[in-house]
């Protein structure tokens, strides 16, 4: 049964999202809802699982005093502290008068977002253009013919995709200036490239669907 | 070695509290000043390649510094830089100026802090378009921070014009439904009935009681729609359903990371309909369209450091490989 369970929800989950694509009218378009409804529910709890996972996890790296426990200990300290906030100022709001959101402006959960969730995660990808230039200096070599159209593509690109391409190249007639390059690329040789990715996707998704709604990819219930 | 790095840490620290507190505010140099620091930057190019080429690469810390150097020091900087505008963000804005006032646009926001950057300055310069124009804006997100990054663009908004603050209400001019859970699931649920996902709006009012929601029920009862995309579910997911099963017209603001992907959708299909009515790609996207709003505000401020920072490392793969030809010339 615990097999047979999963594979038989996934056979007609799948079965009635394809006919009501091509059939919207009921009873499918009703099914259809109710799948849609019962995938935002679950979505939902998976937080709520991913969120208290983490915290698992942190507690034991933590307790036995794993490599990086201060981390963990770091990720516990805060987690407890938004989600504390964020219930209080949720509590507050909404037996206030008017009514507050808890992520409101002014209040304490908006402020912890803003000085330190948003700073903190806009340094941390900052870090890329830091990496990125490490790496162009000592990495990005014209070694063969792929990785010179690579670099190639990126220059214009790069330089085009900002005013500065078209300041220096401000002498050229408009047609070719380092803007309309980076426009050509990004139109002509991208779309295709990205047309062809997205279609080779596409029938990967397909078959993919098809092998799990007939049942002969089991793999996500941990089978062969 | 640890002691040396904190130490410079220190200093770093220290010298940008000074800056903060004791600099004339706004902070600004004069032509001559910024002339002179592009000189100074390109003479420091002009070495790292001398040392380069003689076979001496120069450490990480070195490229990070010029980095850095490159995107504050143009924050300082006034250059009146000439802008193109793109087809790709002409569509959005002209989309939005054919829109009469009243028109109730649907705004997704599918974003979070580190993708702020590139989008809050198009998200604020959409909102101050919005708002002057008296257009309705239905908030959702379906990231669970894009709904607050709604809001701080809103806010962002009425602080550049204060005027607006009066004049829009909660609710009546916007309404902020919040995040739900469900990836594109949400927006297939959508295209049958808002209400089934979004029962009650950020605050806990109602659907049915909020005015602006009176009359609609799904995508249908919608004049346009705007996403701000920094992953997925974003874009891709909104014009593969909302787009082609609903005919809802779609406008997109993506992070330049993520426009070639988006890239596809723009182009005339076989009923010579767009899947995508345009693209705000990443901060020359969000300059263009201020420049286009004429209301040039952070994204035109940032794109300068932006072009700095390109610039610098165009020039590191220049030099890198000016030494890569060399070496292998001298190993022959």
């Amino acid at each position: 049964m615990r097999r047979e369970l999963p594979l038989a929800i996934a056979f007609i989950a799948g079965v009635i999202f394809f006919i009501a694509y091509f059939i919207p009218h009921p009873p499918f378009n009703r099914f259809e809802n109710w799948f849609s409804d019962w995938f935002a529910i679950v979505a939902a709890f998976a937080i709520w699982l991913g969120a208290l996972n983490l915290m698992k996890i942190s507690f034991i790296k933590v307790i036995r005093k794993k490599s990086d426990w201060l981390h963990a200990l770091l990720i516990i300290i805060s987690f407890v502290i938004i989600v504390v906030i964020g219930f209080y100022e949720g509590y507050r709001g909404l037996h206030a008068n008017p009514p507050f959101s808890f992520r409101d402006p002014g209040t304490a959960f908006d402020w912890l977002y803003v000085n330190v969730y948003s700073t903190l995660s806009a340094t941390m990808f900052a870090l890329l253009a830091f990496f990125v230039a490490s790496a162009s200096y000592r990495a990005f070599r014209a070694r063969n013919l792929e990785a010179t159209l690579l670099l190639l593509a990126a220059f214009f690109v790069m330089l085009g995709r900002v005013p500065i391409g078209d300041v220096i190249t401000g002498w050229l007639p408009r047609a070719y200036q380092m803007s309309q390059w980076a426009s050509w690329i990004m139109n002509v040789l991208n779309t295709a490239g990205q047309r062809a990715i997205m279609i080779g996707i596409a029938l990967g998704l397909v078959s993919t669907s098809l092998r799990i709604i007939l049942g002969l990819e089991r793999s996500y219930i941990g089978g062969d | 070695m640890r002691a040396r790095e904190l130490i410079v840490s220190g200093l770093i620290i220290l010298f940008f509290l000074a800056c903060y507190f004791f600099s004339p505010k706004p902070m600004e140099f004069s032509r001559s000043t910024s002339v002179l620091i592009i000189f100074l930057l390109a003479a420091a190019f002009v070495y790292v390649f001398i040392r380069t080429f003689r076979g001496r690469f120069i450490g990480r810390r070195v490229v990070f510094i010029f980095v850095g150097v490159a995107l504050v020091l143009p924050f300082f900087m006034k250059f009146p830089l000439p802008l193109q505008i793109s087809p790709e963000v002409q569509s959005v804005y002209d989309a939005l100026e054919k829109l009469p006032p009243h028109s109730k646009i649907l705004a997704s926001f599918d974003y979070d802090p580190p993708s702020a950057p590139e989008l809050q300055p198009m998200a604020v310069a959409f909102m101050k378009y919005a708002f002057e124009h008296d257009l309705k804006i239905i908030i959702m997100g379906l990231w669970p921070q894009g709904p607050q990054q709604a809001d701080q663009a809103i806010q962002a908004a009425f602080i550049e014009n204060p005027d607006l603050k009066q004049k829009t209400k909660y609710g009546v001019d916007y309404v902020n439904l919040g995040f739900q859970s469900g990836y594109e699931f949400v927006i297939l649920q959508m295209g049958q009935s808002f209400k089934s996902m979004f029962p009650a709006d950020l605050y806990n009012t109602p659907y049915d009681s909020i005015p602006l929601l009176k009359n609609v029920s799904n995508f249908s009862n919608v004049d346009f729609s705007m996403n701000f995309s920094a992953g997925k579910p974003g874009t891709a997911e909104w014009v593969q359903i909302a787009v082609d099963r609903f005919q809802l017209p779609l406008a997109a603001g993506n992070t330049a990371v993520q426009a070639p992907m988006i890239y596809p959708y723009l182009k005339k299909g076989s009923k010579g309909k767009k899947q995508l009515i345009g693209l705000l790609g990443g901060m020359a996207g969000g300059a263009e369209f201020e420049k286009l709003t004429k209301k040039p505000a952070k994204a035109t401020t940032y794109l300068l450091s932006q072009s700095f920072a390109h610039v610098a490392v165009v020039i590191f793969i220049i030099i890198g490989n000016v030494a890569f030809f060399r070496e292998k010339k001298g190993k022959k």
